[in-house]
């Protein structure tokens, strides 16, 4: 007998092998298409917004972390999840120092405060967002024309404006397809809208890169798939029904799905593991109730884009949807009794 | 009341792990040596321990009574050799605790002929005669709970079996027991099956198999005796299809109720190689001296299935097939519910399906435990459609009465399939196991304390 000490461990000895940080590395990655489109149609600008803003973000938890003396966690790379989505649902030319402010919010305020990954009620990058559209409403809605030619060697000025001065606008600013909609009832190019040709927010403009990666991510099994399904199919068939109501005051819900951050939104902030629901029917109610405040703040808001604050109000009512929509457990005939 | 209906052939959620069989499945099941010494604990089932009615420096015969059961719920034990009583003493077990145990030397020249007892005719004998047989031979659950066969196959007055299930589905990944014990012992679960039939009175009888062992459904297909009412059904693969409950559920679409017995619906499930087991020792009215066991993993030199006496130290065990140098774990049963091996100086029992052994180096479970993140995995794992993201965020918080109260904990079988899945490495079903500990604990304190 070669060896005599013998490891003891519980079962199941063995396990599926996939890794919390494993599924955190992959959203990165997956993330990366779109948030390179980001650069390539706006420019230096939407780079140094997204790069600022996921640096600040894994910065603020492992300080966080350090100023309670505990191991830090940016290792499990959710910290960068938060900071990279929150830059690429920034204006391209959102100033720096706003961003990084965002960005610390989202964590501190998002996360930290609730103890960390696992424990955060709403989407982290979200509040953070939040925090930025009430402090700084102008910049928040200030857009970049696409493609424009010096866009990799010319920064916008608002991107470096000096702390709490308020930032230069540039001379052209553009409009984003749904605030074109709702201010001056323009209606975009269907094709250019899922290409992301179109101004908007650093990241959230091509539903073609949001969509890969989603399914990439769907298919590695993580991140649940009914959750963007829901979101985008309750859209589409509320918007469609108010389109085929009255279609001159109602845009398409081709437009509905693919303008503004509803991809984005659907498929990478409201799949968030931690602010969903936890069962298969619970996740559809969830995306359900999504999707329907989108439409309503869309259509009928004061504001031209609702999927943020569609979001996080269904991050507060996702722990009730766990409570209320539970499987009835096996070998009981009622459902179990809420609690 | 085809509520269920839906679920029929199969079971809500469970997993798919590697089934790691195709070693061992096709390796026929080849007779153990003799050891030089044989421990055998007296506690090797579920129930009251044995009470040993031999002395030191007695001599017995192979599959002599050694130890009688000592009530209902108890079975006897048999010696697994002939030899000498060298010393009666606590000897350790599996569980970690100590048990009383029979050392047994064997005859070195013995022919090791089984000693024959009062053969159990078929057709003659009643029910009770066949259960009390059952119970005499020492018969246990072979699939690794090691319950008292006897208890469960007992039928009350006011209840009626309308199906035996015969358990072939060997879910765990690793074990190939049952899949040779179905292919060899074909005569033997047939005979068997004939003295479950006039036990339990059940008119149908339903053998289980999964699809991964499609031979050994066609062997018995093919033997099958025209007179028997025998269905041989082959259902998907999927962990955790053996036990009990989701066997019944993906068989028949009935669901056993929260905290019955399958008699609640109907069913009484017997494991495929006890079955075998009493088909073999009924006829002479043996005791039970020995079983199939596989020995695998990583880091076994000469895997195989191999039929081992009961008593058979660990370390001779280890030492015969050969082990890797630096070995880390070793486990009883299958890698999904088996007990790790504290020390080697343990010996097979009953209950022992299987002995797996893995290196350092083929242990993939990491250290990092991190937070709950509440991916939903083991709410999509859970056979019995728990919450276990929910239960061990409270397992943390020892809310003990409220996960058994709102979040049915009660219902977990402790499969481990939750455990399996958690990207964030947390020991789930280990919370499981303490919490249902603490919870009865508690609750058997209340009432004494109100008393006082």
């Amino acid at each position: 007998m070669p060896k005599l000490t013998l490891n003891i461990s519980t079962s199941p000895h063995v396990v599926k092998g996939l890794s919390t940080d494993t599924i955190m590395k992959h959203v990165v990655l997956a993330l990366m298409p779109a948030a390179a489109f980001g650069v390539y149609v706006f420019g230096t600008g939407a780079l140094l917004v997204m790069l600022t803003s996921t640096v600040f973000a894994v910065a603020t938890e492992h300080l966080l972390n350090r100023w309670i003396r505990k191991n830090t966690t940016v290792n499990d790379y959710s910290a960068a999840i938060t900071g990279l989505l929150l830059g690429m649902c920034l204006p391209p030319a959102f100033p720096l120092w706003m961003t990084a402010i965002g960005s610390a919010i989202s964590i501190a305020l998002g996360k930290f405060i609730f103890g960390g990954l696992g424990c955060n009620v709403f989407n982290p990058a979200l509040v953070g967002r939040a925090f930025l559209q009430a402090a700084f409403p102008g910049a928040i809605t200030t857009w970049t024309d696409p493609f424009k030619a010096d866009r990799f060697f010319n920064v916008p000025s608002s991107v470096f404006a000096w702390p709490f001065m308020s930032p230069v606008v540039d001379g052209v600013s553009g409009a984003t397809p749904l605030s074109a909609f709702k201010f001056d009832h323009v209606n975009s190019q269907s094709y250019d809208l899922v290409m992301g040709f179109c101004g908007g927010s650093a990241g959230e403009t091509s539903a073609v890169f949001l969509l890969l990666g989603g399914i990439y991510l769907a298919w590695r099994k993580m991140l649940n798939w009914r959750i963007p399904v829901s979101v985008l199919l309750t859209v589409l068939v509320f918007s469609g029904t108010m389109h085929f109501l009255d279609a001159t005051r109602y845009p398409s819900p081709v437009f509905m799905v693919f303008a503004g951050g509803l991809m984005l939104g659907a498929i990478f902030m409201a799949t968030d593991m931690v602010a969903s629901p936890v069962t298969s029917t619970g996740v559809w109610v969830y995306g359900a109730i999504i999707g329907i405040l989108v439409v309503l703040i869309r259509l009928w808001g004061g504001l031209p884009e609702g999927v943020m604050y569609a979001i996080l109000l269904t991050n507060a009512i996702s722990p009730h949807i766990d409570n209320l929509i539970r499987p009835r457990v096996y070998g009981t005939l009622k459902k179990a009794k809420a609690s | 009341m085809d509520l269920f209906g839906s679920y029929r052939n199969t079971f809500r959620n469970g997993i798919h792990p590697p089934e790691n069989k195709d070693t061992t499945n096709g390796l026929p099941i080849r007779q153990f040596p003799f050891a030089k010494e044989y421990i055998i604990p007296v506690s090797q089932h579920l129930g009251a321990p044995a009470q040993v009615v031999v002395r030191e420096g007695q001599e017995v015969a192979r599959g002599q009574l050694i130890a009688k059961a000592a009530s209902y719920v108890s079975v006897p034990i048999h010696s697994p050799v002939s030899g000498i009583v060298r010393k009666i003493a606590m000897v350790p077990t599996l569980s970690g605790s100590m048990s009383e145990g029979i050392h047994i030397e064997p005859f070195p020249y013995s022919g090791q002929e089984v000693a024959e007892g009062k053969p159990i005719p078929l057709d003659t004998s009643t029910p009770e005669e066949i259960l009390q047989a059952i119970q005499d031979c020492g018969i246990v659950g072979l699939g690794g709970a090691a319950f008292p066969t006897h208890v469960k196959l007992k039928v009350p007055p006011d209840k009626k079996c309308e199906y035996l299930i015969l358990n072939g589905i060997e879910c765990e990944p690793y074990l190939t027991t049952d899949h040779r014990v179905m292919l060899e012992q074909g005569e033997d679960i047939y005979t068997g099956i004939r003295y479950l039939m006039n036990a339990t009175g059940a008119p149908k009888i339903i053998i289980a198999i999964e699809a991964n062992k499609q031979d050994a459904a066609d062997h018995l297909t093919r033997i099958k005796p025209t007179d028997l009412p025998v269905e041989i059904k082959v259902v998907p693969v999927k962990y955790p299809q053996g036990s009990e409950k989701m066997l019944i559920t993906a068989v028949l679409g009935r669901e056993v109720p929260s905290g019955g017995l399958p008699l609640d619906v109907g069913v009484v499930t017997v494991n495929i190689a006890t079955t075998a087991e009493i088909g073999r020792l009924l006829p002479h009215g043996r005791g039970i001296q020995e079983r199939v066991i596989t020995i695998t993993g990583p880091a076994i030199k000469k895997k195989g299935n191999y039929l081992i006496p009961i008593g058979t130290p660990l370390r001779f065990v280890l030492d015969h097939v050969g082990i890797a140098e630096d070995i880390a774990e070793v486990y009883m049963g299958g890698p999904m519910m088996g007990v790790a091996v504290s020390n080697l100086d343990i010996s097979v029992t009953k209950g022992t399906s299987g002995i797996l052994v893995f290196g350092s180096k083929d242990i993939r479970r990491s250290e990092t435990v991190y937070p709950c993140i509440r991916c939903g995995a083991c709410v999509d794992a859970c056979p019995v459609s728990l919450n276990p993201s929910k239960l061990g965020i409270l397992a943390k918080f020892e809310a003990y009465d409220k996960m058994v109260e709102d979040f049915n904990l009660m219902d977990c079988f402790e499969c481990g399939s939750c455990s399996y899945v958690c990207p964030s490495h947390i020991p789930l079903v280990q919370y499981f196991r303490l919490s249902k500990a603490r919870y009865k604990r508690h609750t058997a304190l209340k009432p004494k304390s109100q008393d006082a």
